[in-house]
């Protein structure tokens, strides 16, 4: 009975030869064409450049006018390119323009900004970078609490703390120095970079990290050896994001410091907006462009790695 | 002597218990293959063996020691994990010396220890490469080389294979157990792919809901599982199932029209009467001349017809529900073609229609 129900294998069918190579093909085919002028990247690119259009003209008219004299200056025409390029308005802003009695123009803030810049990025990242991997890797009792606590304190808008911290620095002794600024700068920073390394140390595979204790590395080790030589996309967005905001920080350098050991971004200040004497346009142009020339620099170097940093810590693996 | 010994580990997550007053015994040299769908809790057992978790109750013996409160390192284990886990910027002798050189071991013995492994896995060519030049399956020789330099005596493998393709995962499968037979260390494998537990396991342990549901031989988890879940879990195409009953004093499994004599059957307790699951597997069905031979024989008609190149699964109904075998691929089967099946009940497994385990 079962082999009346064997059927003959069903004839295998023969595929039909592949077509010749070199046929002429007609309808499309290949890549589809594009217009170069199609409507719609008139209109991004249109958007693009307006875009930037707005956004370079300000910077414009800070070079031009900083390249100016100021007899020039005074004919009105802010658009207008220079006519005899100067940089005398430069010198004059980095060494001689006059803050209250102090006639040494921007220098003594940017080696004042400098001095508070590099040891508070330095401190500030170190200490995050090391919470941020306990909080991830290390989940100790009250980890949960500490890390809310953290995080609420990202909320807290500086300007309620100022007067808090003026008496703070006071008792400690340290109210007017640069490592008085240090210290607040360090500590402020702490709430968003903690959530920053926790994030990316999160992100990492966790079997990292249990692989490590398996082979015995200890708390710094694992830190030292493994963790940071896979962070360095974090920590350039740290820095970015500490280099700028600390150099470009006003409010605190004007609360806890005093005339000597001013920033640049307070010295800015008091150069662009001294009441006495001629306005100098060109001196307070080129002053501007002095202090923001340091953050601009950081972006440039590392705006590569700054975009790959921040999709590391979106997109695992 | 008792390699790893498991002592009524419980382990929870606030409210919800992942492990419950778990025992396991592995004797030394034993290829143990802990088998589960995903959230037994397999993975959870082996991190507790492995020290990565802290257990909630209950005590783990390595080698006699009780290691409840020792560190990963001191337990005497090595682990290799599902996506190996390797460090991204250091070569692949970086990574297998890592732990040693932690270790504060002298720098001849780690040479020694590195040549060695790197003989037994073959990966001798890849020792300067970084990870990322490296395949899936180098990787995966590299993370179990990094266990093997450390001359520990419980090998641990956490789903080492799940990342790789079908066919490198069977090339590495023989060479796990190559590596088993040649090194004859204890080692404890988690797995949710039965053919992975099938193969390698000298035990298997199914696992469910943080409970050991069987544990033995796999032929005896695969032939006699005591309860419906270990049956429906392992083998592929899975067991038949047929809802019914057991009736009668000499005891019938009655599903609608069809009766099957269980006069065969090796039955744990006496047969007794009531609602029932039926299960046989696809492979023990005969068909043609073998099946006039089988002490149970039905006519059935093909419903559907599923080539699979080795064989060919034929899908068909028997009282009323849906019932599969399995034909040698040169039968050519069409849907609604009759034919004779049979099978002899003692090959069978019958369960209790309420608790589900094995009658």
């Amino acid at each position: 009975m079962a082999e009346q129900l064997l059927r003959a294998a069903p004839e295998l069918a023969v595929a039909s030869a592949m077509p010749a190579r070199a046929r002429a093909l007609s309808g499309p085919h290949g890549p589809r064409p594009r217009r170069r002028f199609s409507r719609r990247n008139v209109f991004i690119y249109g958007t693009l450049a307006l875009v930037a259009v707005y956004y370079l003209l300000p910077l414009y008219v800070m070079v031009v006018t900083s390249l100016k004299g100021m007899p020039e200056i005074r004919l009105g025409n802010i658009f207008s390119p220079p006519v005899e390029i100067t940089f005398e308005p430069w010198i004059k802003a980095w060494s001689t323009a006059c803050t209250g009695l102090n006639c040494d123009g921007l220098s003594r803030g940017f080696w004042n900004s400098v001095m508070i810049t590099v040891p508070s990025v330095f401190l500030s990242i170190s200490i995050a970078s090391i919470n941020g991997y306990a909080l991830a890797n290390w989940r100790f009792k009250g980890a949960e609490v500490f890390f809310t606590v953290l995080v609420v304190g990202a909320f807290i808008p500086y300007q309620v703390m100022l007067y808090p911290v003026v008496i703070v620095l006071r008792e400690i002794g340290l109210y007017g120095s640069l490592w008085g600024l240090v210290l607040v700068h360090t500590i402020f920073g702490m709430p968003i970079l903690t959530l920053l390394f926790r994030n990316y140390f999160a992100s990492l595979p966790e079997e990292l990290f249990k692989a490590a204790r398996v082979d015995g590395a200890g708390f710094w080790t694992i830190y030292l050896r493994i963790m940071l030589p896979m962070s360095l996309p974090i920590f350039v967005v740290a820095i970015i994001l500490q280099v700028t905001g600390i150099w470009n920080d006003f409010l605190f350098g004007v609360v806890y410091t005093k005339p000597d050991t001013y920033p640049m971004t307070v010295q800015l200040n008091n150069i662009v907006n001294a009441v006495q004497g001629v306005k100098e346009y060109n001196v307070n142009m080129a002053a501007t462009l002095l202090t923001g020339l340091v953050p601009l620099v950081i972006y440039f170097i590392s705006g590569k790695l700054f975009v790959r940093g921040i999709a590391a810590g979106a997109v695992k693996g | 002597m008792t390699s790893v010994q498991v002592r009524d580990v419980s382990l929870s997550f606030g409210a919800y218990d992942v492990l419950k007053e778990l025992n396991l015994d592995v004797p030394e040299g034993e290829f143990l293959v802990l088998l589960g769908p995903s959230g037994c809790g397999k993975s959870t057992l082996l991190n507790c063996i492995a020290g990565l978790l802290d257990v909630s109750e209950g005590q783990i013996f390595i080698k006699g020691k009780n290691v409840t409160w020792e560190e990963p390192k001191d337990r005497g284990i090595g682990m290799v994990f599902q996506s190996y886990a390797l460090y991204p910027q250091m070569t692949v002798e970086g990574n297998l010396s890592f732990g040693l050189k932690t270790a504060g071991m002298a720098k001849d013995e780690i040479a020694r220890r590195i040549a060695r492994a790197a003989e037994i896995l073959q990966i001798e060519p890849l020792l300067q490469r970084k990870p990322a030049a490296l395949s899936g399956g180098q990787r995966q020789r590299v993370a179990i080389g990094r266990a093997l330099v450390r001359d520990v005596d419980v090998f641990l493998f956490d789903e080492p294979l799940s990342n790789l393709d079908a066919k490198l995962r069977s090339e590495l499968r023989v060479e796990i157990k190559r590596l088993h037979q040649k090194l004859a260390n204890t080692m404890i494998y988690v797995t949710h792919d039965q053919i992975e537990a099938m193969t390698l396991a000298d035990r298997i342990a199914v696992m469910k809901g943080g409970v050991i549901q069987q544990l033995d031989a796999p032929q005896v988890i695969y032939n006699k599982p005591v309860n419906r879940f270990v049956a429906g879990f392992l083998g592929s195409p899975g067991m038949n199932f047929l809802d019914g009953e057991v009736e009668g004093d000499a005891p019938t499994f009655v599903a609608t029209d069809t009766k099957i004599p269980l006069g065969r059957y090796g039955f744990g307790d006496a047969a007794k009467p009531g609602k029932a699951v039926f299960g046989v597997r696809p492979e023990h069905i005969a068909t043609g001349d073998a099946a006039a031979a089988m002490p149970f024989q039905v006519d059935a008609r093909v419903e559907l017809v599923e080539p699979m190149g080795s064989d060919t699964l034929v899908w068909t109904k028997l009282g009323g529900q849906s019932f599969a075998f399995r034909v040698e691929a040169e039968r050519h089967l069409a849907s609604g073609d009759q034919l004779r099946i049979g099978f002899d009940p003692a090959r069978a497994s019958l369960f209790d229609g309420q608790s589900g385990s094995r009658m």
